[in-house]
């Protein structure tokens, strides 16, 4: 009884989802454009993250490297180092961290922001004030979300790398530019690619599931908080599946 | 049960919108059954319920917030209720809405929050006229000095104002005001209904106002409506209330 409860709620859920995401399909190419509100989203959610997610790259790349480098010294392929580490930070470390830490910081942020805004009757107000709150808020942030999180993650993977450059150089010495090379040999542009286009379905994901939590914020102050912890949860875990899907299709696809 | 009414006015004065056979319910519970109410022009009409009673939810309805379930709200010609886009909001530009919770954009300084509604109600205005209507809408609630603040740096009854200024900025000729005293201390109530006549005066507008405040109900309200059990329960000036002998709006007066 409580199994089919919680599962009915759970599907409740998802369609509601699914429908406030469809309007998404549906409003964001017909005019009013909000453009002004787009750039400025994509610069606020940009810098607010960026320095979080530059220090977290930074240090996955150089932990990575040295905890990896015992084992590769076992096997005697030490000097495979920049090329595994490359893959493993290009191909999955480095777009999955960096959505995960883009969707503690800014998925709870929007859901936060857009759910004090519903219960304090702002979306309301901008509704009578002439104003799709649906384009104004959602669109403009789910668009800047989808094209901001790409670029964070390549500078996050650069930063990672060169946080791995250093990594190398702890033990051993290795130029960059031989770091480089190897790094670029050993990935191609099929291993790239894929990791690229999974970043913008991750960065849809956690603008559209914050903009969902905050739009549909139940009253008070106690629904906020709430909106804005299950937009991580719901997004993060959005981020694994996602994942889970993309190495499902690349494969499929026969990109490997 | 039919509409008690009491006072015959002497001059009708026009009729600028028409709410009828309003019905609104959220599943099981009817909160507006069979309302009728016409707004006169230059007239403030006070609407006194108990708290839960739809008032909100009656101006909400006029607003186009909410979809009545039936019954009709002409406003200039159009039926509220069947309108919805760029229809609606040339209807919404000529009609201002104060809410009871304020509703200032946090995120805003004063003056982008006032500007707001005449930004984006597609207004053939220049940055300065822009920047001088802002001024004279603070200057109308005596607020001038605020201008570069932000709504979480003043006090409730200024934010009230604020949001009262945001809502007169398109110079609405109906105003709807959702409880404008509640919450604020008697004597700020008093500035506050005393802007609401300044504003009624000074511009002619027609407004409804929605409340449980006595000071407001006796000094702002030109008529008073009592909203019970989902309807016009009864209609009159203040006087003609209070002197009611009917216990039910006896029961708002003591
Ligand atoms: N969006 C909604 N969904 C479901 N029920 C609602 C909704 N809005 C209002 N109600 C219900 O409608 C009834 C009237 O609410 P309303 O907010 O209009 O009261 P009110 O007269 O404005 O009270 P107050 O003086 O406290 O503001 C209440 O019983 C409320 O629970
Ligand atoms: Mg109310």
């Amino acid at each position: 009884m409580e199994q089919t409860i919680i599962i009915k709620r759970f599907l409740d859920e998802l369609g509601d989802m699914s429908r406030f995401s469809g309007r998404f399909f549906s409003e964001w190419f017909k005019p009013r454009y909000e453009i002004a509100e787009f750039f400025k989203q994509c610069y606020v959610i940009g810098y607010k993250s960026l320095p979080l997610i530059g220090l977290t790259g930074f240090i996955m790349g150089l932990v990575l490297t040295m905890q990896l480098r015992p084992s590769m010294v076992d096997y005697g392929v030490e000097s495979q180092l920049p090329a595994i580490v490359g893959i493993a930070i290009v191909r999955e470390i480095g777009p999955v961290i960096t959505a995960l830490i883009f969707a503690g910081k800014i998925g709870s942020s929007i859901g936060a922001e857009l759910g004090s805004m519903k219960v304090t009757e702002q979306i309301d107000a901008m509704e009578v004030s002439g104003t799709n709150p649906y384009k104004y808020l959602v669109v403009s942030r789910v668009l800047a979300t989808t094209f901001m999180l790409p670029v964070l993650a390549i500078l996050s993977d650069g930063i990672s790398l060169y946080g791995s450059y250093l990594g190398v150089n702890i033990k051993g010495e290795t130029s960059a530019l031989l770091f480089w090379t190897q790094v670029s040999n050993s990935l191609e542009f099929y291993d790239v690619l894929p990791a690229f286009i999974k970043t913008y379905f991750f960065g849809f994901a956690v603008g559209m599931i914050g903009c969902y939590k905050g739009y549909n914020s139940s009253k008070g102050t106690e629904g906020v908080g709430h909106s804005a912890n299950s937009a991580v949860v719901i997004s993060s875990v959005t981020i694994f599946i996602l994942d889970l899907l993309a190495v499902q299709i690349t494969d499929l696809l026969g990109f490997n | 049960m039919k509409t008690t009414s009491i006072t015959q006015l002497t001059e009708i004065p026009e009729t600028i919108m028409s709410i009828s056979n309003l019905y609104k319910s959220f599943g099981s519970n009817n909160v507006l059954i069979n309302f009728n109410l016409d707004l006169l022009k230059g007239k403030n009409t006070v609407v006194l319920g108990k708290s839960g009673s739809g008032k909100s939810v009656l101006i909400k309805c006029i607003i186009g917030l909410l979809k009545p379930d039936s019954g009709s709200i002409i406003v200039y010609n159009e039926n509220i209720v069947n309108l919805h886009g760029a229809k609606l909001d040339k209807i919404r530009a000529k009609v201002g809405f104060l809410f009871q919770s304020n509703a200032l954009y946090d995120s805003m300084t004063v003056k982008e929050n006032i500007e707001f509604p005449l930004r984006r109600h597609w207004l053939k205005v220049t940055q300065l006229e822009v920047s001088k209507m802002v001024e004279e809408a603070l200057e109308d609630v005596g607020l001038s000095h605020t201008i570069n603040m932000m709504p979480a740096e003043l006090s409730g009854g200024m934010r009230k104002r604020i949001a009262l200024a945001r809502t007169l900025i398109l110079k609405p000729e109906i105003i709807l005001y959702d409880e404008p005293t509640t919450g604020l201390d008697p004597i700020t109530g008093k500035e506050i209904i005393n802007l609401m006549i300044d504003i009624k005066n000074k511009y002619n507008t027609s407004a409804l106002i929605i409340s449980h405040d006595m000071n407001c109900v006796r000094w702002a309200g030109d008529r008073i409506i009592i909203l019970l059990e989902g309807k016009c329960y009864a209609m009159g000036t203040y006087e003609e209330l209070k002197n009611s002998q009917n216990q039910k709006i006896k029961q708002f007066f003591d």
